[in-house]
């Protein structure tokens, strides 16, 4: 990495000589790509610089760095997609790489010429940092662990070990495509997370908190923003020690607004990606228009939010993100999309095709999914149930998108009993079906909140980082899974 | 025509690579090091109701360095071989590794404790498949799928890969260890459509190889994929209730994965094991034998020596129920007061930590018809989803499908429903183990019965 060129930041377009590739080699790439039967290609260029520190045991005894960079060459040519990937980035590598995607199409004869890329500018910065305050010297890294380490300690005595690691990845990425755009973006992602382990004799729990964004050194240490967040871990692991087993069957649940919204996630996102819907393996498959939810849910897809772990400026195929409306007042609205699949369905493209990295292909992938606001106070979304659960926070969550059967388990939890928050439950796991979730929501608060920026979703085994948001939400029956009665 | 071609690497595998590395991390100011080298190639076709979806193809090599300056380590990784690249990453482990603070338990293992012979586990096939023959077999496998059940209505596709690599370690005690691994596998994923609602189910069946020649055929795992996916047709909830639980051999194997990571050094010194101060005791029903075994011929998990170049071995986790060893590489070992089990798992640019090789439990004697029909009243569990196990308390919650068991038959498939239990006690309370073991990735398990669970439904 040569520090000059990365302190000046974007809106100034990444020139492709940052890969040692001429604007000619990329277009000859496209040339070569550029076979009867191909619809569409692009060539994505990437270069990855990440970083992390871990603490446990009270010292910061393990730091990593790695560096990659590579090319991703795709053609698609109706329902198929070629693919090839290189760590090298010669012109051979490239044609190499080109030959092999355009492995799928039947003719070698060529449609018409390739345009000639032409460099666009991103439209807009929704995180401009610094490349030298992303990379903050290790020592920094260090001390901030540290710090964490003493506050969760302090919190309570029973703490006695704490985890916690600090993880920043600096990515600029290149994407040439057949249909003659040339766009740049210069991702920042970053991310502590602290697990602490409470002992009481015998008793043992844990307890997680973290947060992040594409966000800089700095705001870790705004207003003490790391020692909340140590404060928190250690919170939830004094708590679950006086824990209860967690009831067993149907019953109301409250979910706190936030983190809890990876219901929406499981529930509907993964359902609403338009490439099973093409495919038709999705529970959702054919609903547009049809009711999904209760008149009092309203969901959106945003990637276009400041600073956010699910925002970028464009996706992985230079589309800028946008603020898609899933599901409106209950009615099924729309899909969201990558180029593939919105050309093959007819239908708009969202900006949602996005990829792990140079070595994966692009799929239709969720930014930052969340539930509009509704108009229920909080406390009176509590004080409705007379027996039930109230979730405040969660691990994670899995769905099998064909019958749409979700499940996602409780970190933080408490039984409601005629409507007071009494104790805290540990082990609930909550199961559902996407299909129907929603239409048993029947009371939504005023108090959205989005997660910290913790997320990460793995679909097709690559994992991308993505936001959710919740208000706080009454379920009126989904089974909870414990071993109590 | 497309072929993969054997990698090309260096006549020397890399040897001379690593050592002008270990050689310049040295004069840098490395008291110690290691570096791990891999490459290799990939070839992935999807195909989707009977044409090509995706078809992907490449090379790729990278490199990781780990250095010692005294008791402070630091890790990195580029696929970037370069002199200018290399020289950049020496001494920028060596400023990580400065900033760290002292971990008086860091370093490499004692050279006295390298391997000293690195025996051939046919771990390799040179087969050269073109990619027509490997479109055909995952175009073979949907087929057979759909073929099999007029249900079987679509499909999430099915996937031939092909995958060949080499491995080099070498470390400052002059160890230079390497070995070439391959893989084949074919999975298919049809979905079935009960005929009188339109609803869905989907499921998959899928075999690994070492071998080419050894995968099954095509056909027998496209059938097998498709009756899996037709006989969930129909599935319901069940009422909530205390019964016996059955798992078929994926769903014990993800298990026997939990008690892998419960006995895998890090979770126990780090105090986040709920079998935590417990080598010696019983922890589980004195049925359970349970091996871990780097050696096996042929082995999905196999190699002839750990992350760290220590000569991997057949260990004894469990024998019947009392926990005879834990899982541990040389930095967890010492943690524990225990030498290094030869089980140090290595990711390119990642400090060693703790992995199965080939872990797995050792057979009873019964069918699983025979388990299933010991049960009056119970589950059968095929699938599990979800993260509901808590490794510090043993807490376990997921969700489930699979099927009803009435009177010793299977009555019908259930699904949204979790099983939830403690670990602790799911262990001891394994009542019959299964004959059926077959290993199909690096941990395997029969067909098991556990007395009592917790069935969430209705």
């Amino acid at each position: 990495m040569d520090g000059e060129e990365e302190i000046r930041r974007m809106l100034e377009p990444v020139p492709l000589s940052r890969f040692g590739v001429t604007e000619v080699e990329a277009q000859h790439a496209l040339d070569r790509l550029n076979v009867r039967d191909v619809d569409y290609a692009d060539l994505y260029f990437e270069s990855r610089t990440s970083e992390s520190v871990s603490m446990e045991e009270g010292i910061v005894k393990r730091a990593a760095k790695s560096v990659s960079q590579g090319v991703g060459v795709r053609a698609t040519a109706g329902e198929k997609t070629g693919f090839a990937y290189s760590d090298e980035l010669t012109k051979k590598d490239l044609e190499s790489a080109a030959d092999t995607a355009r492995y799928i199409a039947n003719s070698p004869r060529g449609g018409a010429p390739v345009p000639v890329p032409v460099q666009r500018r991103p439209t807009r910065d929704l995180y401009p940092i610094e490349r030298a305050k992303a990379e903050v010297a290790t020592a920094d890294r260090v001390a901030l662990l540290n710090e964490i380490d003493a506050e969760a300690r302090r919190y309570d005595p029973r703490i006695k070990n704490v985890m916690a690691s600090f993880n920043t990845e600096y990515k600029v990425v290149v994407v040439a495509t057949s249909d003659g755009s040339l766009v740049s973006d210069v991702q920042p992602l970053s991310r502590l997370q602290i697990t602490c382990i409470a002992e009481d004799h015998d008793n043992r729990q844990v307890g997680s908190f973290g947060g992040g964004g594409r966000v800089g050194f700095e705001y870790y240490r705004e207003d003490d923003r790391h020692l909340s967040y140590a404060r928190e871990a250690a919170r939830e692991a004094i708590l679950n020690l006086s824990a209860v087993d967690a009831p067993a069957g149907v019953m109301p649940v409250v979910l706190a607004g936030g983190w809890p919204g990876i219901l929406l996630h499981e529930a509907i996102g993964h359902g609403l990606e338009a490439d099973f819907n093409r495919k038709k393996t999705s529970a959702f498959s054919n609903l547009v228009g049809k009711r999904v939810a209760s008149d009092v849910c309203t969901i959106v897809d945003d990637g276009t939010l400041p600073f956010r772990r699910g925002s970028l400026n464009m996706d992985d195929e230079g589309t800028p993100t946008s603020c898609t409306t899933l599901i409106e007042k209950g009615i099924l609205r729309r899909y969201i999309t990558d180029k593939l699949n919105a050309r093959l369905m007819g239908i708009p493209l969202t900006g949602n095709g996005r990829r792990e990295n140079y070595q994966s292909v692009v799929l239709p992938r969720m930014t930052n999914t969340f539930m509009l606001a509704g108009e229920s106070d909080p406390r009176d979304i509590i004080r409705s149930v007379k027996k039930g659960l109230y979730a405040v926070s969660f691990g994670g969550g899995q769905v099998d998108i064909t019958n749409g059967k979700f499940v996602f388990s409780a970190s933080e939890a408490y039984l409601i009993e005629d409507g007071q928050i009494t104790k805290p439950v540990k082990g609930a796991t909550l199961i559902g079906s996407g299909p129907e979730i929603l239409t048993k929501v029947s009371m939504v608060g005023h108090d959205l909140k989005l997660d910290n920026g913790i997320g990460t979703c793995g679909k097709d085994g690559q994992s991308v980082p993505v936001g959710v948001g919740l208000p706080t939400i009454r379920i009126d029956e989904i089974t909870v899974g414990g071993t109590q009665r | 025509m497309l072929q993969t071609h054997p990698t090309s690497e260096p006549a020397d595998g890399y040897a001379q690579l690593a050592a002008d590395v270990l050689a310049r991390a040295k004069v840098c100011g490395a008291t110690e090091a290691d570096i791990v080298v891999a490459d290799g190639e990939t070839f992935s076709v999807q195909v989707r109701v009977g044409t090509v979806d995706r078809l992907t193809k490449a090379r790729e090599k990278r490199l990781g360095l780990r250095v010692f300056v005294g008791k402070r380590s630091a890790t990195t990784s580029t696929s970037d071989f370069s002199r200018e690249s290399l020289d950049r990453l020496v001494t920028d482990t060596c400023t990580l590794a400065k900033a760290v603070v002292e971990d008086d338990v860091s370093g490499l293992p004692d050279a006295a404790q390298m391997a000293m012979e690195l025996p051939n586990l046919d771990l390799y096939d040179g087969t050269v498949l073109d990619t027509d023959t490997q479109i055909d077999w995952a175009k073979r496998g949907e087929a057979a799928a759909f073929a099999a059940d007029p249900r079987v209505t679509n499909s999430e596709g099915a996937e031939f890969d092909s995958s060949s690599g080499r491995v080099v370690l070498a470390n400052s005690h002059g160890f230079v260890g390497s070995y070439k691994s391959s893989n084949f596998s074919l999975s298919v994923s049809p979905i079935a459509t009960e005929p009188e609602t339109g609803a869905m189910q989907r499921d998959a069946w899928y075999e690994v190889r070492r071998k080419f020649a050894r995968l099954a055929s095509a056909e027998s795992i496209g059938e097998e994929a498709a009756r899996r996916a037709v006989r969930r047709l129909g599935a319901r909830k069940v009422a909530t209730k205390r019964v016996p639980v059955v798992f078929d051999q994926e769903t014990a194997g993800s298990l026997l994965a939990n008690l892998c990571s419960a006995v895998s050094g890090y979770g126990l010194y780090k105090r986040a094991s709920f079998l935590l101060d417990k080598l010696g005791q019983v922890i589980a029903s004195d049925l359970m034998t349970v091996y871990d075994d780097g050696r096996m011929l042929d082995g999905l998990g196999s190699r002839p020596f750990d992350g760290e170049g220590l000569a991997t071995r057949k260990n004894t986790i469990v024998e019947r129920g009392v926990l005879k060893s834990y899982l541990l590489d040389t930095y967890s070992g010492k943690k524990l007061g225990l030498p290094s089990t030869g089980n140090a798992s290595r990711s390119v640019g990642e400090s060693p930590s703790v992995g199965p090789t080939n872990f797995y439990l050792v057979p009873g004697v019964k069918s699983p018809q025979e388990i299933i029909g010991s049960v009056k009243e119970g589950l059968y569990v095929t699938e599990l989803i979800g993260f509901g196990i808590n490794m510090v308390t043993g807490d376990y919650s997921r969700g489930a499908c699979g099927f009803w068991i009435e009177n010793g038959e299977l009555a019908y498939p259930v699904e949204e429903i979790t099983i939830a239990g403690n670990l602790k006690h799911m262990l001891n309370d394994i009542e019959v183990i299964g004959k059926d073991l077959v290993f199909r990735g690096r941990i395997a398990s029969p067909t098991l019965k556990i007395s009592e669970m917790m069935v969430a439904g209705n």
